[in-house]
């Protein structure tokens, strides 16, 4: 339907200096624990976690120091022994302040490990979600989503396929490959705890073939498993979107406001499911993951980072940045955060530390010149041109119409823009003034049902009077 | 610690290198070889036309932007293109003010006044050459010959011939004396024939059009219908005289129309299946005013008609979103 593609839209973003080719034959390296570590206790989706620690406790590593905020929420632990030093109010990536925990570090390494609520090692759906909320886990692609939300399948809904994310579309990134390669047992292993605790029929693993070894890797590791199998994927950017992963390995649409599970599915990602297997076998909580760094270094690596350690000893460890850097970024260069300050942590949903040059900084936007190029680049088929042109005439009403909310944000339609225009930046501003509006429509009818109802009691009451 | 000289800047951090300025540009020089050819097949004064008409373009924009405190925006080469398409739809013995007064026209009344790039809705060019073509039609009818074929003629058939489309027509319509013999394929295809000065080279105007189709400057879509509909209409009005449509295709101004002023953005939908319903218009309309309505070429104005309808043809067929559920679907 789509040529060689499998998902509609799509495109291929360029990489500069030290990009995939190279950094995928580096492999991880675990960084040295810092003395100190600031965790934050925002470091994924929804409420952020309360600190349940105080300036003197002792910690050990994997110790519990925040508590999950709310049902959609993680809650965060310690990533070394040692002693609680301040509580403080930390810079983010995004920009944002929240509380987080500072320890010193004792650099004994002493762990507090999880409690499991089984005895054999089988768990149940319930058993393995209650120890995956409790090793903090959540989505480690970026987006941060707790993964036992995910995992909370709702009444009427059946969880027929796991799908595992191993694409790694962003450009640069290759802390999931390495991972795949290097510990294909630990993530087949989880695909298979899940798989087997949720009793779903089929796990499909979507790699981009851009990873021979990895797919490789991980197709000896499942061996002669049935239920589970490597599925390539030719490379196209935003192949590691959920909606065109699930509709590229399954066929399968989700409906624009629903949720994976409304496909009968759920998405987890490869370094999520490697988190899964240390908190199940090793009883570890979330305390590291891998990261890449790579761009405008000297040494591209990808890294085993305890949570909490300063960005400025990753680049070190990378023998720091070139002078053409002019940006640097968490995350991937399609989706990634721009930020200023190294010493903001490594947190859970940080996949890479990114140094780019000049073509990172915005060119002056011109008038759109109605290319089309952005509609055929959406990976969503929406009409990135129509919406832009409703948001900055601020009719809300007309974008929403057109589908705004169902925007990923993945912005293939600004890197194709040749007027250069903001795209995604205006939609990233018209999905929340049109959510807001959606809530303040819905406060509006419930009030004027409620009234409703209050008026026709009433009448109800002066009939029976009369 | 704040390292400095660091900016940050919203998501996507990589852009491709595809600018309007470079589309811009691709577009001048898959045109250059039919102006090239234009000036091999009619001498100093297509040139003189071509400059005059590039010059009033991007000065009039260049002057109404800075009069009026815009951004300047000649940067992006849409002036240069706005330019050339005019000249190319000007018979090259013009007196040059009629270049002049199309510029200014085509840039300041039909670009400026509805917004500049992007906002106007017909074709500045076409809009232009529609109004040099009713205020002047005398001067905007005398095709010139080809040095070629004027030499060893004398007086007025010198120096003014009729276009391959007069005759075409009257073996369409069946008339007396007409043959397909009068009219050269080769002759066509390179252009020797009397016609506007851009169109005519038909050879120049195919290469530089599979051009922007390879550099995926243009979709297909529109060239194809747009030549594929006349064509087919052709075939069916003619009982399959292939002879006749072959030559039809490549008279006039429809190769031009296709691949470059049919294909402006601006002015056509963005949708796949909306610029196929847009080139079968033109294709249509240009068959229809061809065969049998009162001018001999009607491509100009079938073009400039669908670029009024590219609004609803976009509206008509705008895409489901992926997942999207529609109410009343």
């Amino acid at each position: 339907m789509f040529g060689k593609r499998l998902f509609p839209g799509g495109i291929h973003p360029h990489e500069g200096k030290n990009g995939k080719a190279v950094n995928g034959l580096n492999p991880i390296v675990e960084l040295p624990a810092p003395k100190r570590v600031v965790i934050p206790m925002a470091q994924h989706g929804g409420a952020p976690a309360k600190v349940a620690v105080k300036k003197g406790d002792h910690v050990l590593m994997g110790q519990l120091i925040g508590e999950a905020g709310g049902f959609v929420s993680a809650p965060v632990h310690a990533s070394v022994s040692g002693t609680v030093a301040d509580i403080v109010d930390q810079l983010m990536f995004n920009g944002s302040e929240c509380q987080a925990v500072v320890i010193e570090n004792d650099f004994h390494d002493e762990w507090k490990l999880l409690d499991l609520p089984w005895q054999s090692g089988k768990p149940t759906a319930d058993e393995l979600r209650q120890v995956i909320r409790d090793a903090g886990i959540v989505g480690m692609g970026g987006a941060t989503f707790p993964t036992p939300v995910k995992l909370s399948i709702g009444a009427g809904k059946v969880f027929e396929k796991l799908i595992i994310n191993g694409a790694e579309c962003e450009p640069y990134l290759t802390a999931d490959h390495r991972l795949m390669l290097e510990h294909a047992d630990g993530i087949i292993d989880a695909v298979e705890i899940v798989k087997e605790a949720f009793k779903v029929p089929e796990a499909i693993i979507g790699v981009e073939e851009n990873k021979p070894d990895a797919i490789q890797a991980l197709r000896e590791a499942i061996g002669t498993r049935e239920g589970i199998r490597v599925q390539a994927l030719p490379v196209r950017y935003p192949q590691g979107g959920e909606k065109q992963l699930i509709y590229a390995l399954t066929k399968r649409v989700v409906p624009a406001g629903g949720l994976p599970i409304d496909a009968g599915c759920v998405v987890l990602n490869a370094g999520t499911c490697f988190a899964i297997h240390e908190a199940v076998r090793e009883r570890k909580p979330l305390v590291h993951r891998v990261t890449t760094v790579g761009g405008l270094v000297q040494k591209p690596g990808n890294y085993l980072v305890r949570i909490g350690t300063p960005v400025r000893n990753l680049i070190k460890a990378s023998g720091g940045t070139l002078p053409e850097t002019r940006t640097i970024i968490s995350g991937g260069p399609m989706m990634g955060t721009a930020f200023q300050d190294i010493d903001i942590p490594v947190t859970k949903g940080c996949s890479g530390i990114l140094a780019l040059g000049r073509e990172a900084i915005d060119p002056e936007e011109s008038p759109c010149i109605r290319c089309g190029r952005c509609m055929r680049a959406c990976p969503m088929q929406l009409q990135p041109q129509l919406m832009d042109h409703y948001i900055r005439a601020e009719k809300f009403d007309e974008a929403d119409r057109v589908g705004v909310l169902s925007c990923i944000e993945c912005g293939a339609c600004t890197f194709v823009c040749p007027a250069k225009r903001l795209l995604t930046q205006s939609f990233r501003a018209g999905k929340r003034i049109v959510n807001i509006r959606r809530r303040q429509q819905k406060a509006r009818e419930d009030a004027e049902k409620a009234a409703l109802a209050a008026r026709n009691a009433e009448q109800q009451q002066n009939g029976k009077e009369a | 610690m704040q390292i400095k000289n660091i900016a940050i800047t919203p998501s996507p951090h990589v852009r491709s290198s595809v600018s309007t300025r470079r589309l811009m540009q691709e577009v001048c020089l898959a045109l250059a070889p039919a102006g090239i050819a234009s000036v091999i097949l009619f001498g100093a004064p297509a040139a003189v036309i071509i400059a005059a008409s590039v010059i009033t373009c991007v000065l009039a924009e260049y002057l109404y932007q800075r009069l009026m405190k815009q951004k300047v925006t000649v940067g992006d080469w849409s002036a240069v293109v706005t330019g050339l398409l005019l000249a190319y739809n000007i018979p090259a013995g013009a007196p040059v003010w009629i270049p002049i007064v199309g510029g200014i026209f085509a840039i300041i009344i039909v670009k400026q006044l509805f917004g500049g790039i992007g906002s106007n809705f017909m074709n500045p060019a076409l809009t232009a050459r529609a109004v040099l073509f009713v205020s002047w039609n005398a001067i905007m009818i005398k095709y010139p010959q080809t040095v070629f074929l004027a030499k060893g003629r004398v007086g007025l058939d010198a120096v003014s011939g009729a276009t391959p489309l007069a005759e075409l027509g009257k073996v369409f319509t069946g008339a007396e004396g007409a043959s397909l013999s009068n009219v050269s394929l080769l002759d066509l295809l390179l252009g020797n024939c009397a016609g506007v000065l851009g169109e005519t080279c038909k050879i120049a105007l195919i290469l530089g059009g599979v051009y922007l189709i390879v550099r995926k400057v243009i979709d297909w879509r529109i060239p194809v219908s747009m030549i594929g509909t006349v064509a087919v209409m052709y075939l069916l009005t003619s009982g399959f005289n292939l002879g006749l449509t072959a030559r039809e295709l490549l008279s006039g101004g429809l190769m031009l129309g296709a691949f470059f002023m049919a294909t402006d953005y601006c002015t056509s939908p963005q949708t796949n299946k909306g610029r196929l319903i847009f080139g079968a218009g033109c294709g249509l309309l240009l068959f229809v005013i061809r065969a049998y309505a009162s001018y001999p070429e009607g491509c100009s104005f079938a073009i400039l008609f669908m670029n009024v309808c590219t609004p609803l043809i976009d509206r008509w067929t705008a895409p489901r979103y992926f997942g999207e559920v529609r109410k009343h679907g």
